[in-house]
């Protein structure tokens, strides 16, 4: 089976931001691979190992990442490929500066198709730096295969179908699809690895296909920014809670607060 | 902020974030329940072993990582920033692997230095005796020709995961009063008549088991005497440069853990209505606490680079030991000082970092025994 998954290097949301107008400034900070990204690495790989010890199908295919990004943002294919993907593809264009989600989902997808053959495509649900969250569904309209949102459990993948249970509000929806297909991946649906010491010093080993935007038969166009960011302002803050004194009734309270929540 | 990795190369700084990610998610958490409870967390250094961190500085074709000793220090510093004793038994394991890799038969390299790389077993290395520290040339412990073998007894102290190691270094006498009458043995967990006969309750690093063990006429096969009869002194005091760079770099790892944690208490805490840090008096505190870790920094990691080339290294490893376990004891002393009566109770890590800070002024060569070195290496 042949894994794609769609990696993304940000500025290290352990660092406070910093701003470059009215966009995260990218360039000259520290940046790490997508938290988010690093379950859909290990979904993938999961599903790889699994097919290659079980009875499914063959263990035969790859893992192959595919980001787009300034040079920088080779540091996330790395460590993609120091966790055990196979190869990666990084989309790097002074065009692409300050792409909105849409013009990424139309690069990613000219990428991938690309590369080749796919069975399934992975994605984390949103970054951890824009949030929009619309990328995997975009995408998977590019490609023209069927998008499954919010995947929390990989039940199963063999024979051309992969099962797998879809985090709603109330529960989970058990959905069965047929691939090729995308799907998004929340985090905790599974524990990513560590990226070992054998599995860094194999990274540099690797292949990584660097693309441009013309290798892509894009134009700067197709990749116009269609989407403006009109005002930034703070989140509010947390407001302070509410303290109750206890005079006896404390717990009781604090019962009846929980079952307003609907906790207990 | 952790040491800076925008300089490093990319393998370097991709191991770095890795141990990182391990020791924030992992040791540092699961490190408080061990020190309180003053056991070993041997399925941390399992988990060192699994990510590949037990033999970093060695020959891959002993299943080692064939990396500078520049690149290993990094990692020790960043343990050691979340879980000091962990550093030091991973410190302790490399200077032990050091003695082998060094001065080892192909036979040695092959039995144990290669368990010790891939982690399989784990190393210790016992010099210090009831009667000989600083003096270390002073042991009275003998090791006594018998056949293809040597009977050991004697007594050492101070040996860090002795009881818990598969294999221990030790150094006994042979022959002669003083240096040259010193020889090394690797002597393997379960040999009879060798063993930790008494736990020490420490001040710090609680979670990492110091052991007296005792040698009672404990067989040791001749293959197994590390370098020839005569020259354990030398592979001891090599070992030692060695591991100072380690301790070192672990000085600078706890510093940086303590000046991280005043920082952002300073930074919170408010007194007559401004943070703490917003008084002058305090930010030169911690100017002077980050200058000096950043300048001890640089100076291990010049040894470590001196190392590294092929260098002679004693002096800077001297100077490296000294100026970095100073400089821990300071900061972490600062770091507890700026958190006021916080500092001092067990709720905040400070008065940890403090106590443990103490130990590192103290061994693999006092402070003192380092400035004797340097003195002695100058003129």
């Amino acid at each position: 089976m042949n894994i794609v998954v769609c990696v993304k290097h940000i500025p290290d949301p352990n660092l406070p931001a910093e701003m470059d107008g009215k966009t995260l400034k990218r360039e000259g900070v520290q940046g790490v691979m997508d938290p988010g990204d690093e379950f859909g690495v290990e979904a993938g790989l999961q599903i790889k190992e699994r097919l290659a010890t079980g009875d499914g199908e063959s263990g035969e295919g790859e893992v192959t990442l595919v980001s787009m990004g300034p040079a920088a943002a080779m540091e996330a294919v790395r460590r993609g490929l120091s966790m055990g993907a196979d190869k990666g593809v990084l989309v790097s264009d002074d065009v692409l500066k300050g792409s909105d989600a849409l013009a990424t989902a139309k690069v990613l997808s000219a990428a991938i198709q690309k590369n080749g053959a796919f069975d399934l495509v992975i994605a984390g649900v949103e970054s951890t730096d824009g949030y929009t969250g619309t990328l995997p569904g975009t995408l998977a309209e590019f490609l023209g295969v069927p998008h499954v949102s919010t995947v929390k459990e990989i039940v199963s993948a063999d024979g051309g179908t992969l099962k797998v249970n879809r985090q709603t509000a109330d529960g989970y929806h058990v959905v069965e699809v047929g691939l090729p297909a995308v799907i998004s991946v929340t985090a905790g649906v599974n524990e990513p690895r560590y990226a070992s010491f054998k599995g860094i010093m194999a990274a540099k080993k690797k292949p990584v296909e660097q693309l441009s935007l013309s290798d892509l038969d894009l134009s700067g166009d197709d990749v116009a920014v269609k989407q403006e960011v009109t005002e930034l302002s703070k989140a509010e803050e947390r407001e302070g809670g509410e303290i109750i004194e206890d005079d006896g009734s404390a717990a009781a309270k604090i019962a009846d607060f929980l079952k307003e929540a609907k906790v207990i | 902020m952790p040491q800076d990795i925008r300089l490093l190369d990319d393998e370097q700084r991709a191991l770095v974030q890795m141990v990182r990610e391990f020791a924030t998610a992992e040791a540092k958490p699961l490190s408080i329940d061990y020190e309180a409870r003053s056991e070993d967390p041997k399925p941390l250094y399992d988990k060192l072993a699994e990510l590949g961190l037990t033999g970093v500085p060695f020959p891959e074709e002993r299943g080692g990582g064939g990396q500078p000793y520049s690149t290993y220090l990094l990692i020790v510093e960043e343990l050691a920033a979340a879980y000091l004793a962990l550093a030091i038994g991973l410190s302790v394991h490399t200077l032990c692997a050091f003695a082998i890799n060094e001065f080892g038969t192909e036979d040695q390299k092959k039995d144990v230095l290669e368990k010790l790389t891939a982690g399989e077993w784990f190393g210790a290395y016992a010099l210090s005796e009831p009667g000989s520290g600083s003096d270390a040339a002073a042991l009275t412990s003998k090791a006594v020709r018998d056949g293809d073998s040597y009977r050991l007894s004697g007594t050492k102290v101070f040996c860090t995961r002795g009881d818990e190691a598969d294999v221990v270094l030790v150094l006994a006498r042979t022959g002669e009063a003083g240096p040259k009458g010193i020889s090394s043995f690797l002597v393997e967990k379960g040999t009879p008549g060798f063993g930790g006969s008494k736990k020490e309750d420490k001040m710090g690093w609680r979670s990492s088991p110091t052991w007296m063990m005792s040698l009672d006429d404990a067989e040791v096969p001749a293959s197994r005497r590390l370098a020839d009869e005569g020259n354990g002194f030398k592979v001891a005091l090599a070992s030692l440069d060695s591991g100072r760079l380690g301790i070192a770099a672990c000085g600078i790892g706890v510093a940086q853990a303590a000046f991280d944690e005043a920082l952002k208490f300073t930074g919170e805490r408010e007194q007559f209505g401004k943070p703490v840090s917003a008084n002058e008096g305090v930010q030169f505190m911690l100017a002077d606490m980050s200058t000096a870790i950043e300048a001890g920094r640089r100076l291990y990691r010049h040894a470590a680079a001196l190392r590294d080339a092929g260098l002679n290294y004693s002096l800077q490893a001297a100077q490296a030991k000294l100026f970095c376990t100073d400089a821990a004891m300071r900061v972490t002393t600062d770091a507890v000082q700026l958190h006021g009566g916080y500092g001092y109770i067990t709720e905040y890590p400070v008065e940890r970092y403090m106590r443990e800070a103490k130990a590192l002024q103290i061994v693999e060569g006092t402070n003192q025994i380092q400035r004797y070195v340097i003195g002695r290496s100058l003129t």
